[in-house]
């Protein structure tokens, strides 16, 4: 199994018809996930490679049946995009754009929480979600992982997150689920929430979390893990020599005032039994010496 | 973005929130007019993104011309740790009966604003949290329903201030959220928020942080761009677009991708060396980007060896290698350079690479001993 998508899950494109949306949407359709539909109000009625193009995301779920979307709208748009999303009753929104400002993430996440409390938001700024083998919503590169399992990843970071994946194919390891949930203030989808749903997913048998410097999600996950988690975790936390103060590319990862330190977060997810390394390639050793002993 | 003082109460002040009157200047002879202008005695303030201007005699009061023309010619040119004086502030100085302190923010784990006031203002509110946290009146704002005028009284009055101050006070902090909201800020910061014996409230320093990200919302952020604290380094990456932070080592870094970028720092501080900088040029990583990137790089002086850590995603292993070979033609580099190419298609990219390879341009197969080779050739480089 895997977590939030699989090979049944169609999918609109809200922005198929931009440069980054036709070619991260084909590449996914590739991939094998079912990009039923995209949306844009001014191509209503034309296709892009045969995919029909609606003017709401209403509609389009009227005429496909899709339950999730994929933002690929530019930064200015995306408030509305996600609000749009979760009105016509879309589950799982995927948003990948990058440059969202944080008072439009502050406020759609809690106009989702009170108003569409089954809709699921992912991102924005982030890579996507992957369940290897089955449905590719984003911009990972599919081929860098391995299907099946046993382990499920999270991460706050794209590269890294790709990185994990190809180091665990290396070594032969498959992935359930791969989620980036982005490095931005205000994610829609937060680690626990992903912890949460691989205890549960019978086919992960173990996680790697993927964090970095600046806020507490890190902690607040370790928490999680120490009272939640029976299932194994390997984590590696970026950022451990980021001068304070300083954005370090990632809206999200700044280290304000002694807090958000990568060594705090190390510390954290130590005490919570979490096996942490010291850089990716150890993460994924680290992750390797937990599967051969599952 | 972080505001300067003067910027920042501006930026109160088209929001109606009451400052001082008051103007900014560069020079000497202006000063003095300014503060004939708004009436002495005048405070002129040094204009830079540090604290403790204070301490370094940056901030002075004035009760005449001729005080005023020697403080600004002092406070000029003033170097207040590494940030030279360019521009000071000179406003008319205020009666002060009591001293508080308001702030509003996002609390990323509660996702939600958090509005903050404390009777204990003019001081670190960092150190009010730690000695006495029941001074500071802490108030979560759903940002769908806003700041409603009652709990912004009931917050006023959790927070015990003078009862003289509550009606100043919520209304400075009604208008100070709709700040916060409307200018897309990070932070809002009023310390002190003053209680003048005349009975009224009034701004008196302004700490803004306004969301980089909402520029497009804001046009006339623009400004700010101009006085954001960056070394010529910075400077130099920022003309060119690019995600760059000024570090004090010797190996410079490029890498795609914030994380991998960011680790990349920590591997090669894990490995001894110490890193020049964090660059992160994106998914791409085309020849023009990774040009660009080399072009910044190589005018730091202080770089003796150069780490280019790429992991193909979805760019395709030899459109990484083309890209660095074509911008290696662009830019005559002085450092040796050395890659790491891993990811999609790291084999075809390598390969592209190999009939290029020199002792000025070297590969290794893992971030680690790539990271290791980079930082021994530095400090030959050092050694030199």
């Amino acid at each position: 199994m895997s977590i939030f998508v699989d090979e049944n899950t169609k999918v609109i494109y809200q922005g198929l018809t931009g440069s980054q949306g036709r070619y991260y949407g084909l590449l996914n359709q590739e991939y094998g996930t079912k990009v039923v539909a995209g949306t844009n109000p001014k191509k209503a009625g034309t296709d892009v490679e045969g995919i029909p193009i609606y003017a709401t995301v209403a509609e389009a779920m009227e005429a496909t049946g899709a339950t999730a979307s994929c933002i690929f709208i530019p930064a200015p748009g995306v408030k509305g995009a996600v609000l749009e999303a979760a009105e016509a009753g879309i589950e799982f929104i995927v948003a990948i754009t990058e440059g969202v400002p944080a008072h439009d993430e502050a406020y759609f996440y809690n106009k989702l929480k009170a108003d569409h409390p089954n809709t699921q938001l992912l991102g924005p700024n982030c890579p996507g979600i992957i369940s290897p083998g089955k449905a590719n919503i984003g911009i990972t590169a599919g081929h860098i992982a391995k299907a099946g399992g046993p382990v499920g990843i999270v991460s706050r970071s794209g590269t890294l997150t790709y990185q994990a994946l190809y180091e665990l194919k290396q070594k032969d390891i498959g992935v359930t689920t791969c989620v980036g949930i982005g490095g931005d203030p205000v994610p829609g989808t937060s680690f626990i929430d992903c912890l949460a749903a691989f205890e549960a997913d019978p086919d992960t048998k173990a996680v790697m979390m993927i964090g970095e410097i600046g806020g507490s999600a890190e902690e607040e996950a370790a928490e999680f893990i120490k009272a939640n988690m029976t299932k194994p975790v390997s984590s590696y936390i970026a950022g451990v020599t980021a001068p304070p103060g300083k954005k370090m590319g990632h809206a999200g990862a700044i280290v304000s005032g002694g807090k958000g330190t990568a060594k705090a977060k190390m510390e954290a997810l130590t005490d919570a039994g979490v096996k942490v390394g010291d850089n990716p390639t150890e993460a994924g050793e680290l992750m390797a010496e937990i599967v051969a002993a599952l | 973005m972080d505001l300067l003082e003067y910027q920042g109460k501006q930026f109160f002040a088209s929001y109606g929130i009451p400052v001082s009157a008051g103007e900014a200047t560069g020079t000497v002879d202006e000063a003095v007019a300014i503060a004939d202008r708004v009436g002495y005695p005048v405070v002129v303030k040094a204009q830079v993104h540090t604290g403790g201007r204070g301490k370094a005699g940056g901030v002075k009061l004035a009760e005449n011309a001729d005080e005023c023309r020697t403080h600004a010619a002092n406070i000029l040119g003033l170097d207040i740790k590494g940030h030279i004086v360019n521009t000071i502030w000179i406003e008319n100085a205020s009666d002060i009966a009591e001293e508080y302190y308001a702030s509003f923010t996002l609390d990323r784990s509660a996702k939600q604003h958090l509005g903050m006031l404390s009777a204990e203002g003019g001081v670190e509110i960092e150190s009010v949290a730690e000695s006495n946290p029941e001074a500071i009146a802490k108030i979560h704002i759903d940002p769908v329903v806003g700041l409603t005028p009652d709990a912004c009284r009931a917050w006023v009055e959790a927070a015990n201030l003078n009862p003289a101050a509550t009606e100043g006070a919520v209304d400075i902090l009604t208008k100070l959220y709709t700040a916060y909201v409307e200018g897309d800020a990070d932070l809002v910061e009023i310390n002190p928020l003053i209680l003048k014996p005349t009975g009224e409230v009034h701004a008196l320093d302004a700490k803004v942080s306004l969301d980089g990200n909402a520029t497009f919302e804001h046009p006339d952020y623009e400004q700010y761009d101009a006085t954001q604290p960056r070394d010529e380094r910075e400077e130099a990456a920022h003309a060119k677009g690019l995600q760059y932070v000024g570090l004090d080592g010797s190996v410079g870094v490029i890498a795609n991708g914030a994380g991998l970028a960011m680790s990349t720092v920590d591997v090669v501080n894990q490995v001894g060396g110490s890193p020049a900088n964090f660059l992160d040029i994106g998914g791409g990583a085309n020849a023009d980007v990774m040009a660009g990137a080399l072009e910044v790089i190589n005018n730091d002086t202080a770089v003796k060896s150069i780490f280019i850590n790429i992991f193909g995603g979805i760019t395709r292993g030899e459109e990484v290698a083309n890209g660095i070979i074509e911008a290696m033609k662009r830019v005559s580099i002085s450092s040796p350079i050395v890659i790491r190419l891993d990811g999609t298609n790291a084999n075809e990219g390598r390969a592209i690479l190999e009939p290029h390879l020199n002792e000025q341009l070297m590969m290794e197969s893992t971030m680690l001993d790539a990271a290791r080779r980079a930082v021994a050739l530095a400090a030959t480089g050092d050694a030199n």
